[in-house]
């Protein structure tokens, strides 16, 4: 059963780019909270070598040579447009799994093996004239193998204009095709397990496949075992299934009745927020913005339709329980309509980073910091003493002394009345 | 709406108010119900009436006064439809040099044209082999007095 995996280019950059073609054609990065490091490239600062993740001041210099455009992340834009790219792609396929804010898997189940690239052809085009985004989508019979796919379909292998369909291609092809690609190019096998790959002369995918399954199983995990099956075609991570590595959190769940009242949904939101907060918490990450989304049944089309997400920007990144349940809540008081026999809710935590990067580069200097931790124990001395009610007064406070640094971040061009895009 | 950052922070207590119950609630007592019942609809909204397909809608806010034969002055907010294929006569948001530009297309002898709505502006005629990229369809405008 064809599965495909539709990949945002270059999201961030892409998003920034629909709304200032002067960006086109430039280098540009995207940094991530507090200008820290790079979050996003386009291809041109790929080509310059400059990794995901590089710190800000570490290449400053090579910016500066280049004209490297930096821009500060602005998540309420990319949340939006994320929310539209998802929309849009969800008319593909009955079965949707959104994987992060730029990448969901599609349920291609059904549809003429023949036509999957023609209809990868159209959902590249539509979701680029619609809404100016270019994607990549990877076409195979298994999660792992539509990843790589993907990853084919974006560097032009194996003839790929954008999409790519391994279903086309007969064993000896594939073959040919995963001896080329190094192992650390899949899905779910970070740089310990190639590391240690690489000792076990498993070099390339195609190494990777061909390796004993249970030699695989007991050296490395059970997890690494299913991914080498998935390479071989056998589908081991179903759709809606839990993914191996983490870019965004996301909790959503279906009701098995559909839901009207606001206190119902805001109910099943806390809890995902809650739930959201404690995978945070467990990863040691910090999120920067709160995306709440709900929506009816698009399958029962004699009823009233609608569908809203919204990104919630926290002021300052957090990995707190009661700033997450605020800040979705607080989305959903926003979005919510009533009339409407809603079917799904979700909440999705975006813009994850490690807490302790946050903590380093908040402050820059060491008294500046000092002064903050005696800050936070006077706040939370208040908090004890006299209740939640003060906490607010002096979170607000001391969330102003704490605003982002976000230079360079562009307008809100689809979330703020007063920051839209101009035309003369 | 622009949000308050520390509003959607501090607080996370949700009104147990039901926000509003105005549809299918009427009270049957004399036992004939309301023949209003049969056509509540719910209430005209200007959203469905401007947005046909809400995914590749867009605002964007007129600059100057290149198009006022057509009724869009600065500062005007027009709704653009990116779904929609342009075809002659149509008022457009096009990239011209990197910038938006809001005009209305025309296709002539071969020709594409950008004319301004306005006889002080001058008309944008593509070269041979240029290519126009157009932002999106502009669907409407609206204009706010208060």
């Amino acid at each position: 059963m064809p599965i495909a995996l539709v990949d945002c280019n270059n999201f961030y950059v892409s998003c920034e780019r629909v709304f200032n073609p002067k960006l086109e054609g430039k280098p540009v990065v995207v940094l991530s909270n507090n200008d820290g490091c790079a979050v996003a490239r386009s291809n041109e600062v790929k080509e310059m070598g400059i990794k995901m993740g590089t710190p800000w001041f570490k290449m400053k210099d090579i910016a500066k040579r280049h004209g490297i455009i930096a821009l500060s992340s602005n998540y309420a834009l990319y949340g939006d447009m994320s929310a539209r790219v998802m929309s849009i792609l969800s008319t593909f396929s009955p079965k949707q799994e959104i994987y992060s804010i730029d990448e969901c898997f599609l349920d291609l189940g059904g549809f003429d093996p023949q036509s999957l690239v023609a209809y990868g052809q159209t959902i590249r085009k539509t979701v680029k004239q619609n809404v100016g985004i270019p994607v990549c989508v990877g076409i195979a019979d298994t999660k792992t193998l539509a990843k790589l796919a993907n990853h084919c379909a974006k560097k032009g292998f194996a003839g790929a204009d954008s999409v790519c369909d391994f279903g086309l291609l007969n064993e000896a092809e594939l073959r040919i095709l995963f001896a080329s690609i190094p192992v650390g190019d899949v899905w779910g096998v970070g740089r310990q397990i190639t590391e240690k790959l690489l000792t076990m002369n498993i070099n390339t995918i195609q190494d990777l496949r061909a390796a004993n399954t249970e030699r695989i199983r007991k050296q490395f995990s059970v997890v690494l075992g299913l991914t080498q099956q998935e390479l071989n075609g056998i589908p081991c991570i179903e759709l809606d299934g839990a993914g191996t590595a983490r870019q965004q959190i996301m909790v959503s769940r279906s009701f098995g009745t559909s839901v009207t009242s606001i206190a119902d949904l805001a109910e099943s939101v806390a809890y995902f927020a809650t739930r959201a907060a404690e995978k945070l918490r467990h990863d040691g990450s910090v999120a920067a913005s709160v995306c709440i989304s709900l929506r009816t049944n698009p399958f029962k089309e004699d009823e009233p339709q609608y569908q809203r997400s919204l990104v919630v920007p926290l002021s300052q990144p957090s990995d707190d329980t009661t700033k997450l349940i605020g800040a979705a809540l607080a989305g959903l008081k926003a979005i919510y309509r009533s009339g409407f026999h809603y079917k799904k809710t979700g909440v999705m935590l975006m813009g994850l980073q490690p807490k302790t990067a946050i903590q380093a580069t908040l402050f820059d200097d060491p008294i500046e910091q000092a002064k903050s931790d005696s800050l936070m124990h006077v706040m939370d001395a208040i908090n004890q003493k006299m209740g939640k009610g003060s906490v607010t007064t002096a979170a607000s406070g001391i969330n102003q002394r704490w605003a982002m640094r976000r230079e360079s971040k562009s307008p809100d061009y689809t979330t703020d009345w007063g920051e839209l895009p101009e035309a003369s | 709406m622009p949000y308050s950052l520390h509003q959607t922070i501090t607080s996370p207590a949700i009104s147990k108010q039901p926000a509003s119950t105005p549809l299918f609630g009427h009270k049957v007592e004399a036992g004939f119900p309301s023949p209003a019942d049969d056509y509540i609809e719910g209430r005209l909204s200007l959203d469905e009436h401007l947005i046909q397909h809400r995914e590749a809608t867009f605002f964007v806010r007129a600059k100057g006064n290149s198009m006022v034969e057509a009724g869009i002055f600065d500062g005007d907010l027009l709704v653009v439809d990116r779904s929609l294929t342009p075809t002659s006569g149509d008022i457009v948001i096009a990239v011209i040099d990197t910038d938006l530009t809001v005009k209305r297309l025309i296709k002539r002898d071969g020709l594409i044209i950008l004319k301004p709505g306005n006889p002080d502006f001058k008309e944008i005629v593509l070269k041979e082999g240029q290519e126009l990229q157009v932002w999106g369809v502009v669907t409407s405008t609206t204009k706010k007095f208060v």
